[in-house]
């Protein structure tokens, strides 16, 4: 097994060489460079020339991609350009909310989809059923924005119960910063929620399909046991693949949803950078987040053997 | 939905299709059978209501979308103006109308792009194996590993604003599903025995590409586009909410609804119109595209 873990992670080294070429290349293709983002256009091409010279940013590309990997190699990801602090320190900043939210989303998708989910497939064509569906095209066609504002329109501005933005620290603030999440998360857990119930729904009816299922139903196994026992598990494969690529998605930052919310996460890091052209911080929290995304879709790999140990790895 | 705007579950399902080619005389029977199914006419109905709004804009306007009214801000929906005033007093209605076109272009663009790339590079990828093979899906690998809209944020930042930038960033994005699509397509393809045959007869690489491989991966390529419009079209008013793609005062779904949100208290009709249609539209093609692939494949139908 460590093995396989060992080869499994030494795999994925080509992609992230050929994603961190690739994100260095096309920030670098830009029209448009930081230090005419930082100085205004009045000020002395000497001295943005300077700038350019502490920077780096007069040496070729290959250059300076060769010295971002000889740094990155030593674990250092380098300085953000707008506020000169190492970006692997921004990114431990905004790291907590993203990750709260991460969880929160999580846990509200779990709650509503997985009794929707098993219902509409077990009562199949009944009303739960139709309900259950229509949720869940609802969610899967309704943009995160305009979720986010129904939801602001409904409980910031019409009903006042919640926070419309800001972020207060659950961790500390206690029940305000538990409030100051609940809409975001609710975003992202209604639209997670969707996705989870169609997958676990269809999911079932395939396993519901199954001899196996016909002939615990034909030993007198009650239709309760039969979906605990013979049904679930056997329809966990693609829900648990689903729920993999969003928790990547959810770390790498809500991007819209931390954008309406104005939550200093993740998200909201990668817009900011991005429209700053802040190279070293979009290399670094891309690549943060790639990694991320890689791992966590590797676990998922691992997950499925634990599952089902029909599948077996080479 | 939470970020996922690559809906790629469908593909790894429709990579299990039966290759069948999609001749003319099956085409109708095709859509003979998708207009049988429960919801197609009706979001066949709405995707070309949508296509005919986009086509008519200029003869069905009735203001000019740019054109400021700055006595007449923040109306409310009334018989000059059906559907309000916005901030600057401009036209919501034609705002709308025209924003119409840019979502269209956006969705069906970036797909036909990715489409066109993704299927060439499946095709090489397929058709070359070994190191070209690895060194191509290793490539979409790559692309795969970003978050979808971290990526089209990132490429559409890169390559400017504008609507070319967005389409091309969402072209890119979508690209890895259908290059992957098509090579397993050319895997399972070649392996038959009709391709033996032809090759046996001395048929060259490129007409047994074109006249075997290709009619016949086109299924799942067509359920994948079909499906991945609707999620192209959400993705490019999440990019114009965030202020990437047609520029102010351009009007788009998206952007509409971003400027609108700081008004949700005094003129929530700014943002109520553009996310209808966004939303009415989305469904429909989300229809369309569960009626096609239930037609192409019925053993896919949930």
């Amino acid at each position: 097994m460590g093995r396989l873990v060992l080869r499994r992670l030494l795999a994925t080294i080509p992609v992230l060489l050929l994603v961190t070429a690739g994100v260095f290349a096309l920030i670098h293709l830009t029209p448009g460079d930081p230090v005419d983002v930082m100085m205004a256009e009045s000020v002395d091409d000497s001295v943005k020339a300077t700038l350019r010279r502490q920077l780096g940013l007069d040496q070729p590309i290959y250059v300076q991609y060769g010295v971002w990997m000889a740094k990155l190699l030593r674990g250092d990801l380098g300085r953000s350009i707008r506020n000169g602090e190492p970006v692997i320190e921004n990114v431990g900043r905004r790291i907590r909310p993203s990750l709260q939210l991460a969880a929160l989303a999580m846990a509200i998708s779990l709650v509503v989809a997985t009794p929707l989910g098993i219902l509409s497939a077990a009562r199949r064509n009944t009303s739960v059923d139709r309900f259950g569906t229509t949720f869940a095209l609802f969610g899967i066609c309704m943009p995160n924005f305009l979720l986010a504002l129904l939801l602001i329109f409904c409980f910031g501005v019409k009903l006042r119960w919640l926070p419309i933005s800001g972020y207060m620290d659950p961790l500390e603030e206690g029940l305000q910063g538990l409030r100051s999440l609940v809409l975001p998360a609710l975003t992202l857990g209604l639209a997670l929620a969707a996705v989870v119930t169609r997958t676990l729904r269809s999911s079932m009816l395939d396993a519901l399909s199954e001899d196996y299922v016909r002939t615990a139903r034909a030993k007198g196994f009650s239709e309760s046991q039969v979906i605990r026992g013979h049904v679930l598990k056997n329809a966990l494969i693609p829900v648990v693949t689903v729920l993999g690529l969003q928790l990547g998605t959810l770390i790498g930052g809500a991007v819209i949803t931390e954008y309406v919310f104005a939550l200093p996460g993740v998200g909201r890091l990668v817009v900011d950078a991005v429209f700053a052209r802040d190279y070293p911080l979009v290399q670094g929290v891309v690549l943060l987040i790639a990694i991320g995304f890689i791992l966590s879709n590797l676990a998922v790999d691992f997950l499925y053997g634990w599952i089902d140990p029909r599948i077996r790895y080479r | 939905m939470a970020g996922s705007i690559r809906g790629s579950g469908i593909a790894e399902a429709a990579a299990v299709l039966p290759s069948r080619a999609l001749t003319r005389g099956r085409r109708w029977a095709v859509l003979r059978q998708a207009a049988r199914t429960r919801l197609g006419p009706l979001g066949a109905v709405v995707t070309l209501v949508a296509i005919a709004v986009a086509l008519l804009a200029p003869a069905i306007s009735p203001y000019d979308p740019l054109k400021q009214d700055l006595g007449n801000t923040l109306a409310r929906p009334d018989r000059a103006h059906l559907m309000g005033t916005d901030n600057v007093g401009r036209d919501v209605l034609s705002r709308m109308i025209w924003g119409t076109r840019v979502s269209l272009m956006a969705g069906f663009g970036s797909v036909a792009l990715a489409v066109i790339a993704g299927g060439m590079l499946g095709l090489v990828a397929g058709y070359a194996g070994g190191r070209t093979d690895g060194f191509v899906m290793r490539l979409m690998d790559a692309v795969l590993s970003f978050p979808p809209l971290v990526l089209a944020l990132a490429l559409g930042a890169v390559l400017g604003a504008g609507l070319g930038g967005v389409v091309i960033a969402l072209g890119v994005v979508y690209t890895p599903t259908f290059a992957r699509l098509m090579r397993g397509q050319v895997l399972t393809i070649t392996a038959r025995e009709y391709v033996e045959a032809a090759r046996a007869l001395g048929a060259p690489g490129w007409r047994i590409a074109w006249q075997h491989v290709l009619p016949n991966a086109s299924a799942p390529i067509v359920i994948q586009a079909s499906l991945s419009v609707a999620f192209a079209i959400l993705a490019e008013a999440s990019l114009s909410f965030l202020g990437l793609g047609v520029q102010p005062p351009g009007a788009s779904w998206g952007s509409m609804i971003n400027a609108g949100r700081g008004y949700l208290q005094q003129a929530p009709w700014i943002v109520f119109w553009p996310g209808t249609a966004l939303f009415v539209t989305v469904v429909g093609l989300n229809f369309v595209g569960d009626a096609v692939r239930d037609a192409l494949d019925p053993r896919l139908r949930t």
